[in-house]
């Protein structure tokens, strides 16, 4: 079974973002970029899979500019099989890539998509629902467990009382939560190997898919700041405090 | 045009999110319907009729809504659809899981977790962790949102008299099916509902040591919650994480214990009223955002901190 899985460049989790002073968007100049942390897990479970045997070749897609191909040698060097790349300079809202993706399926037939829960960058949490969707496929949306066999997946949830574990019949989309796994690094000898794997390049045209955002970002905007800061000497005081000051308890 | 809302329940009764997605869409001023999707959920249906403000509750109730899975609710979403100018649901697991879904059925984009709302077709809603905050205008036909509670205050679960409309539920899409679910039983209010929520993260050092919050939380009638640090560390289940892609408070009271602060758990608790900190380092940025912090040993603190709310609350 192939595994398609789709890896998104954005601004590194670390990193303190700044908001542009002319409300367009956020400032990405010289700011350090990695792989979303949900599809590293991604990465990890396709090579878990095809470690256990089950799939049989692990590809690594990302869709958006010529940078992007940074964070699908992250993948190829973490243990992907090769690479695809829809180069695009066009902003990709999740309804767009969704579809891109659905075409990438179309030529490669996975057995399984293996996405992010969500983007730590627009916090969408919506393109795997969307390919799921798109496909006709079932979703196993907050993975924190996966098992594959007999032409079935239990996929155990992350959901808001605790857990939650349904089966879906193969081919599937999974997204993947924090438990799913811990990523590995890659080893120095795997990153030398990874130059030579081969990355497919792809564009929406070619895909056939109209990418054009249907959301307008009108602005962006820093939240306001919270005011924080002071300190107490003891609990008796806290506590004082939180009654007669705060008045929350 | 009327706008939907897709009620949270558990066929019993309604979750207290369904109130602040209603509140939401109560913002655009138009007639408002509720759907209630599940098997045997007359309660919930009759909880929803009761709402003020809602005009018209649907009802689907069949076996193959038992469980709501994306698979099958997503199709009944996308028939109702054609009626509707808003669909909104909370920005819940359940919300989250299906709304995307009827979203690229109806080749609709979402707008996801919105704080609020600016005009028919224009939202906002946070990004970066909610480090930035974007305005959006949706040229869709009908608008699928899911909504953040904590940004809507809940609108009376009592006052309404909504007539309730049975619909059919559509057939099992036979994708998928339910095995089972552990959830976790509390006799504490709901983390996202709660007015005061106590947190514990890396610094208590072991799932056992939680039960210094839980006696505090028993005080003060808090729901305990956690970091993704002490979530990773297996210290409690995953339910308990508060943050960008855990849960979303805004209690009137929070507090953090032996959490350093991260961007992405301050993302999910910085919107909280007031905010107490107890941490041993003094430079912990959680300290930035605390209205009121207490640098010390927590195993010091907090038996400290029960005694003296034993003390001063009778």
């Amino acid at each position: 079974m192939k595994v398609l899985v789709a890896v998104k460049r954005v601004i590194d989790f670390n990193v303190k973002i700044r908001v542009k002073a002319d409300k367009t968007g956020v400032e990405t100049a010289n700011v350090k970029m990695s792989m979303n942390p949900f599809d590293e897990i991604g990465v990890e479970e396709a090579i878990r899979l095809k470690e256990k045997g089950v799939a049989t070749e692990i590809i690594a897609v990302s869709l958006g500019p010529q940078a992007c191909q940074e964070t699908i040698r992250t993948a190829l060097a973490m243990g992907a099989d090769r690479g695809i790349h829809v180069l695009t300079d066009a902003e990709l809202q999740p309804l767009a890539v969704a579809k891109l993706l659905k075409a990438v399926v179309a030529k490669e037939q996975p057995g399984l998509v293996i996405l992010g829960k969500q983007a730590i960058d627009d916090d969408c949490n919506q393109t795997g629902q969307m390919l799921a969707a798109l496909l006709g496929w079932a979703q196993g949306t907050f993975a924190s467990k996966l098992v594959i066999a007999d032409g079935n997946a239990l996929v155990t949830r992350e959901v808001d009382g605790g857990l939650e574990t349904v089966e879906l019949t193969l081919p599937i989309v999974i997204t993947t939560d924090l438990r799913l796994n811990e990523p590995r690094y890659a080893s120095l000898p795997n990153i030398m190997k990874a130059k030579k794997k081969p990355i497919e390049p792809m564009t929406p045209e070619a895909l056939g898919v109209d990418p054009a955002p249907r959301l307008v970002t009108l602005k962006i905007e820093e939240p306001a700041k919270r005011q924080g800061g002071k300190k107490v000497a003891s609990v008796a005081e806290l506590v004082e405090k939180l009654r007669t000051e705060a008045r929350v308890i | 045009m009327a706008v939907l809302v897709l009620a949270e329940h558990d066929n019993a009764s309604l979750k207290p999110a369904t109130l602040n997605a209603v509140a939401a869409a109560q913002a655009l001023g138009g007639e408002l319907h509720l759907l209630v999707a599940g098997a045997n959920c007359r309660p919930a249906a009759d909880a929803a009729a009761k709402i003020k403000g809602v005009a018209k509750v649907l009802l689907a109730d069949d076996p193959v809504l038992a469980h709501p899975l994306a698979e099958d609710l997503a199709p009944l979403i996308v028939k109702l659809a054609e009626g509707y100018s808003h669909i909104f649901a909370p920005t819940t697991t359940a919300g989250k899981n299906v709304m995307p879904r009827a979203a690229a059925l109806l080749d609709v984009s979402q707008i996801s977790d919105i704080v609020g709302v600016v005009s028919a077709d224009t939202f906002v809603r946070p990004i970066y962790a909610g480090n930035a905050l974007a305005t959006v205008q949706s040229k869709d036909k009908v608008k699928i949102i899911t909504v953040r509670g904590t940004a809507f205050p809940a609108v009376p679960a009592e006052g309404g008299s909504a007539t309730i409309e049975t619909i059919p539920a559509p057939a099992s899409a036979g994708l998928s099916t339910y095995k089972g679910a552990e959830l976790s039983k509390s006799e504490r209010p709901e983390l996202t509902a709660a007015r005061i929520v106590i947190s514990g993260g890396r610094g208590m050092q072991s799932g056992d040591n939680f039960h210094l919050l839980d006696k505090i939380a028993d005080k003060l009638h808090a729901a305990v919650g956690a970091s993704r640090a002490a979530v990773d560390a297996g210290f409690v289940p995953n339910e308990y994480q508060v943050g960008q892609t855990g849960k979303i408070v805004a209690p009137d009271l929070y507090i953090a214990v032996g959490i350093s602060g991260a961007i992405q758990h301050l993302a999910g608790m910085k919107d909280s009223k007031v905010i107490v900190a107890i941490n041993k380092d003094e430079e912990a940025p959680i300290f930035q955002v605390a209205d009121y912090g207490i640098v010390g040993d927590l195993f010091k603190i907090l038996p400290e901190l029960e005694a003296e709310l034993a003390k001063q609350i009778k």
